[in-house]
Order: structure tokens, then sequence, then C-alpha cells
């Protein structure tokens, strides 16, 4: 099973919903429509591709554009040895995206913390609340537009 | 502000909280539990006691200042660390290395990788109570860390492998020395062998405790010696060779069951591999094309700097080898020979106008390793499993996006499921035996 | 009853007594951690200097030994801690991480853990050798023997 049979697969199965493939440094990456993503992963998981892990699941801050999110997430295949990456561009008004969690477990700590740094909802997570950050806590650290020594402390400070 | 274990525990149960700063030396991290007598019925996990903010700090420093914050994410082994963001650095620059220097890198980073193993087990063992094995483990890591601070200068974070190479290459005597840790590292672990294998009280308490099945060590996504514990065959190692590691022979021990003490075997097997590692790679590295009479003879320093004022200095300067100043010599073998990427050698800097310009040019603002725009993922064998780093770079001299895939996140967030309907006392030798090491999951 | 020297003497004996016995809580959160586990052991050994002995809790201890960061959702934690200790207790800094907050100067860390609570000794070094951790130990001890001990009743203000 080669990378570019499973390429020209995905393009041949969901000709409308892929927007672009392209190589660089020697890695694979395809672009994505948001409402295909849940069937996309369905058929990458079956045979005879067997993309049974979910290595990453991360976001993207492209502050400016106008899909100022764009999630990224990296599948693999143990029996194959074959690596791929999936983008999903999100729009700003409108940042919320399927959840992996039916398909993938760690998918849910993964999801947290996105929600946590970024600010993503995500359709379908049993649990969304923060994971790194306390409650309390405004803001979304990651995101471009908060500044990195904005403190907000838990306790009152001695001096 | 109520826990989700909080909602939905039962009236009748007790909650228990293992707080974020108790005796198990792994970072902190909080288990919540609810318990009917000793038995669990549910548990929650918190973490993010430990969240310093890696990948928002890195995004303010350029490509060559965030290398220390590297060092201290996953900080028994942070040797692999460099490695796995200088290699990431590497593939989008599109950068040869010299032979040297992958030999070096491989033995640091199995140094570093038997670094992590013996300190995972040596807290394992101690919380179950065999608190001479942490003292002879922690013994054996004194000699390996003796042997890391002879060449680069620190025991911990050493910051020692450099985009292009490693800084500087290894101590006249090395040969001794890493033949000593070795000894003293197989003395130790046959020791160890003959003290918790065949252990009745160490078997009770480990085996078929926490018992993880290949399907669901993949659908959690776990990578390294706890994947391999439950069966399954991947190591990054085999599967996407990186540095030399196609000419060197090993083989990856791989467990049956998944339980506690599958992961403690696997882990104990994988050191001896690396010492094979070790072993072969000293057999086999490249002679340095600098010999030893080459740094004998040579002007002093004051002469030299007295003489290059009028014109440019041809002679070596007379220092020792690992001080900076004799290190134009050498950087044949240590670093590649492309020059933008790599910091120009002191005797160029201080005694040639154009190794200044270069120096000042390599540090300042704006300027720089600047690699074209676009993405980049790799990969390297860590301690715990697969090491990612993503990076998505615009041009400029800071990454865009820097993050971590880190092995631990994986694991940890399957401990809720693991313990359930054990003991309480299952939980130490449970949550050691993952090796959950703070800086790594929390960032 | 000679007030002067009865005093003074009693209080070099008390100062003698409670530097060669101290019982430390390790508060350990990040890489530090591993110089302290470094320290402690066969090598360069805590035990020698009377501190060998891990209490791990606060209410049976003296020595607090903050090694590590401290993040913002940790501070509380240091606090009800130290909160929880009982008198005599000292406060050591260990790592620079600690003392200032080290190389991370962000929206989440604390720096510098002088900001919650006094502290007695720092320790530079990122992370200290256990040469410098034991040599803090030693300032430590000459500064139990010269403090002035509250055998008498008094109430110490924050």
């Amino acid at each position: 099973m080669e990378e570019k049979k499973v390429l020209e697969d995905l393009t041949q199965e969901f000709k409308d919903s892929i927007r672009e493939i392209y190589s660089q440094f020697g890695d694979n990456s395809l672009l994505i429509e948001r409402d295909s993503l849940l069937e996309v992963i369905k058929f990458l998981g079956g045979e005879p591709y067997k993309f049974t892990m979910l290595l990453d699941l991360t976001c993207v801050d492209y502050i400016g554009q106008k899909e100022r999110f764009q999630m990224v997430y990296h599948l693999f295949s143990i029996d194959n040895n074959l690596r791929l990456r999936l983008k999903v561009p999100l729009h700003e008004k409108d940042a919320s995206i399927d959840s992996l969690t039916s398909i993938w477990k760690n998918a849910n700590w993964l999801e947290r913390e996105v929600y946590d740094m970024f600010g993503v909802q995500f359709k379908g997570h049993p649990d969304l609340r923060r994971i790194f950050m306390y409650d309390g806590f405004e803001g979304y650290p990651l995101r471009k537009d908060y500044p990195l020594k904005k403190r907000q402390p838990r306790i009152k400070f001695r001096k | 502000m109520t826990t989700r274990i909080q909602k939905e525990a039962r009236q009748e149960s007790l909650l228990l909280n293992m707080g974020p700063s108790h005796p198990a030396m792994h970072g902190t991290i909080r288990i919540m539990l609810e318990l009917d007598g000793e038995k669990i019925l549910n548990s929650e996990v918190e973490v993010g006691y430990l969240h310093r903010g890696f990948e928002k700090t890195c995004e303010h420093r350029t490509y060559f200042n965030l290398l220390p914050y590297t060092d201290r994410l996953n900080y028994v082994s942070p040797l692999i660390n460099n490695l796995g963001y200088v290699m990431t650095m590497e593939k989008m620059l599109g950068i040869e290395v010299p032979q040297r220097a992958q030999y070096i890198r491989v033995i640091m980073s199995e140094l570093s990788r038997i670094a992590d193993h013996l300190t995972c087990l040596a807290a394992m063992a101690m919380e179950c109570g065999a608190f001479t094995v942490f003292l002879y483990k922690i013994k054996a890591r004194e000699f390996i860390w003796d042997v890391i601070e002879r060449t680069s200068g620190a025991r911990m974070t050493t910051s020692y492998i450099r985009i292009g190479g490693v800084k500087a290459d290894l101590h006249s005597g090395w040969k001794e020395d890493l033949k000593k840790a070795i000894t003293e590292t197989r003395k130790v672990l046959k020791d160890v062998h003959g003290l918790l294998d065949k252990n009745k009280i160490f078997l009770n308490r480990t085996r078929n405790i926490a018992v993880v099945s290949p399907e669901m060590a993949i659908n959690y996504g776990w990578t390294g010696p706890c994947l391999r514990s439950t069966g399954v065959y991947y190591d990054v190692r085999k599967a996407h060779p990186y540095l030399v590691y196609d000419q060197l022979d090993f083989e990856v021990p791989l467990g049956e069951r998944g339980d506690n003490y599958d992961r403690y075997l696997v882990r104990m097997k994988e050191m001896e591999q690396s010492l094979r590692i070790i072993e072969q790679a000293m057999a086999k590295m490249p002679e340095t094309s600098a010999p030893e009479e080459l740094m004998t003879g040579g002007v002093e320093p004051a002469v030299a700097i007295q003489a290059s004022r009028n014109k440019r200095l041809e002679e070596n300067i007379k220092l020792s080898p690992n001080l900076e100043g004799s290190e134009k010599v050498r950087y044949r073998d240590i670093l590649t020979s492309d020059k933008r990427y790599i910091i120009p050698p002191k005797e160029d800097t201080y005694t040639t106008i154009e190794g200044l310009i270069r120096h000042f040019k390599f540090f300042m603002k704006g300027h720089g390793i600047r690699p074209p725009r676009g993405e980049v993922y790799f990969s390297v064998e860590g301690g715990n499993g697969e090491l990612g780093f993503y990076i998505v770079s615009d041009g400029t001299d800071r990454p865009y996006r820097l993050h971590l895939r880190a092995p631990c996140f994986h694991i940890v967030s399957a401990l809720e499921k693991m313990i359930n309907g054990h003991y309480v006392a299952d939980i130490i030798p449970t949550f050691g035996s993952l090796n959950m090491i703070g800086g790594e999951l929390d960032r | 009853m000679e007030g002067g020297f009865i005093t003074t003497k009693f209080n070099y004996i008390l100062g003698w007594a409670r530097k060669f016995s101290l019982f430390h809580y390790p508060f350990v959160t990040a890489c530090c951690g591993m110089e302290y586990m470094s320290a402690a052991c066969a090598h360069f050994d805590l035990d020698r200097f009377g501190a060998g002995w891990t209490r791990f809790s606060p209410r049976q201890s003296d020595m607090l030994l903050v090694v590590g960061t401290i993040t913002q959702k940790l501070a509380p934690v240091l606090k009800t801690v130290y909160d929880q200790m009982t008198e005599p207790k000292w406060v050591v800094a260990f790592g620079a991480c600690a003392v200032s907050g080290g190389i991370y100067d962000n929206y989440a860390v604390v720096q510098g853990i002088d900001r919650i609570i006094p502290v007695d000794v720092y320790i530079p070094g990122c992370p200290p050798r256990p040469e410098t951790v034991l040599d803090a130990l030693v300032k430590l001890q000459e500064k139990i023997q010269n403090q002035e001990h509250e055998w008498r009743w008094k109430k110490r203000k924050y």
C-alpha cells in the first residue's frame, strides 16, 4: 500500500470535499471541508488503508485571514507504515467541528486541550472543559491576540 | 468548582483526593477517586499543574534561542528532546549532518534513554517498597551523567545537540568513561533482575494489574514501551529509521499481556539493547579528521591575537580540545558545512572580519535561521514513545506555531479506565510503570 | 537567675539540636527533582548532614523544599501546604524557577515563590549541582544556629 495510491483513492471518492492535496518537505497534506471530516476518517480507517491511530490533533491560528483557525490531524497506520496529515479550516465566527471521541479515545483529552487553548467548540464531546488552565481563567492563551505576559493570579501575592 | 466526579458520585461512597503534591516522585498530577472501602468505583485525573506555556513562549523566540526550552520538556532524557527538535529543523532546511556527529548523537540519545528507564523503574520500585533498587539505579545514572557532563558541560539540561550537528566533539578519554558507565550499568541491571524478577511480593503487586489489550492501546494512541508491552511491534527507530539506526543491529523487546509487570520487563530489556547499540556505535564511529598531534603544536593565544592584527592567522592556536577557540579544525566532523545555520568558530569570529559579521548576523533580530514557508512534522523515539514536533514557519526567524506531540499525554489519558475496579494500593505501581513526566505532559 | 547567660546558652543548644535533625518535605514539580534525587542518594549524601529523612507530610516536617516551577494553578496548593506546617519552619527555594520564575516569563508561571511565602535560602542554578545544594544546607544550618529561637510563647506576625 503506497501513499500515492491512498491519495488517488481519496480524490476519487471525495471529489468535492477535498480542496487541495500538496506535498512539502516529504509530507503529504490534505485540505478538506469541515462537514466531510467524519466520512473521510471512516473511509481511511477501513480496509485496506487501516489508519487506526490518531497521532495528534492540534490547531493553528492564522489571525487576519477569514478562516482563522485551521485544525490539523495526523493519522498513522501501523500495518502499512503510512502517515497522513488532514487540515480543516474553520471560520472565526463559527469555530466548531465534529468531535472524534466516538472513533478514538485519546481525542477526548486532545480536544479538551484545543478548546482550552483556542476556544474551538467540539460537537458531541462528552465533557468539554478546561484541562491545562484553571477555572476562572478568562481568555484562550494560544490565540495570537492574547499577550504572552498577561497574568491572572489565583491567590493574592505578598509583594 | 465541582469536578466531574463530584457530580457523578453516589451518595454512599467516599471521595478521596490524591492531591497535586504527593510522594510519588513523578510530577504534579491530581487523581480523584470514588471509593467503596478500598475498591475504586470511578476516578478522574486532573493535569495541568506544570503547564509552563512552552508553545506560546516558542512563538516569541528565534529558532536557535528556543533550544534550552526543549531540554526541559522530558527532563529525564533531555538529549532526545533536543534531537527531535533539531532533526525537524534539519528536515525543513534540508541539511546534511556529518557521519561522526550522527554517531555521537546516537550514543547520547541511547544514554539518555537508559537514564530515563533507570529513573522510571527506580521510582516505581521505591514506591512498592524496594528502596535498595532505587539507590542502585540512581548510582548507575550518576556514571552516565558523568560521561555527558565531561563532554557537554552539564549533567542534565545540556542543549548539546545543535542544528547541523553537535556543539563540541567528545572529550579525550571518552572511551574509558563510557566503558566504565556500561559495566556499572550492567552490574546494576543484573542485581535488579535478581532482586525483582521472581520476587513474590513484586509479582503479586504487578502481575495482572491494569491489563491493557493491543486494540485499546492503539485506540488510545499509545506508543513506546507501553505499547510494546501489549504485543504490538512499533518502534520509530525501525519503522522510519533516522540517523544511523539502520546500520546498527538491535532487537525490540515485546511483552505479552500488557500488565504492569510486562511494562517493567520491557523497559529492563530495552536498557540492555541500548547498551548493545552504544557498544556498536563506539566501535563503528569514524575517526576524527583532526588527530591529536595537530592540537599539541601551535601558537600561544596571546601571540596569536597580536599576530592577527597585522595579517590573517594560518596556524592553530594552542588550547585545550574542548574549549572554545580550538574548534575550527574539528568543525569538519561535528557540524554541517552549510554556513548559514551554524555559529562560526571562535577563531574566525575574533580574528577575521567575515567571521565577525557572520556571527553578528546569526544572532541579529530578523536575521539568522529563516526557513522557507511551510510546515513539517518529524518524530523520534523518545523514552516514552513517539516524540513528534510539528512546526509551522512563515519565513521569518521565529516559528509561527510549534506543537509537541507528547507521548505521555496519550498514555496518561488512559489512566482513568485502567485503575477502575482495582484497589487503592494498585494505583502506585500502575502510575509508576506508565512513566509520566510532568514537563512533557503539560508542556 | 542570670537572664543573659542561661538564655543564650539555651538558645545555642536549641539551635544545635534543630539544625542537625531537619526533616524536609520535598515539594517536587519539575526538572530540579532529578538533581534533588541525586543529592539525596548515594553519591552526594544528604543523610550525613542529618537531613536525610524525607517526611511526606507537612505536619511532620520542619523544612519545606520547593523544587521546580510553581505555576499559577499550583500556587494555592503551595500556600495551603505551607500553612499546614507547624512552627518552627524554614523554606528553601531550589532552582531558578522557584527563585524567580526561571526562563519562563509568561502567563502561567509565578515569578518566584517569595511572592507567596517567605523564603530563607535561595539556591540558584538550572538545575543546581548537588554540591550547591549541600552548600545551601550548610548555610541554612548556620542560620538556624544563630537564630533567636522562640522557646518562650511569642506570637509571630506575618
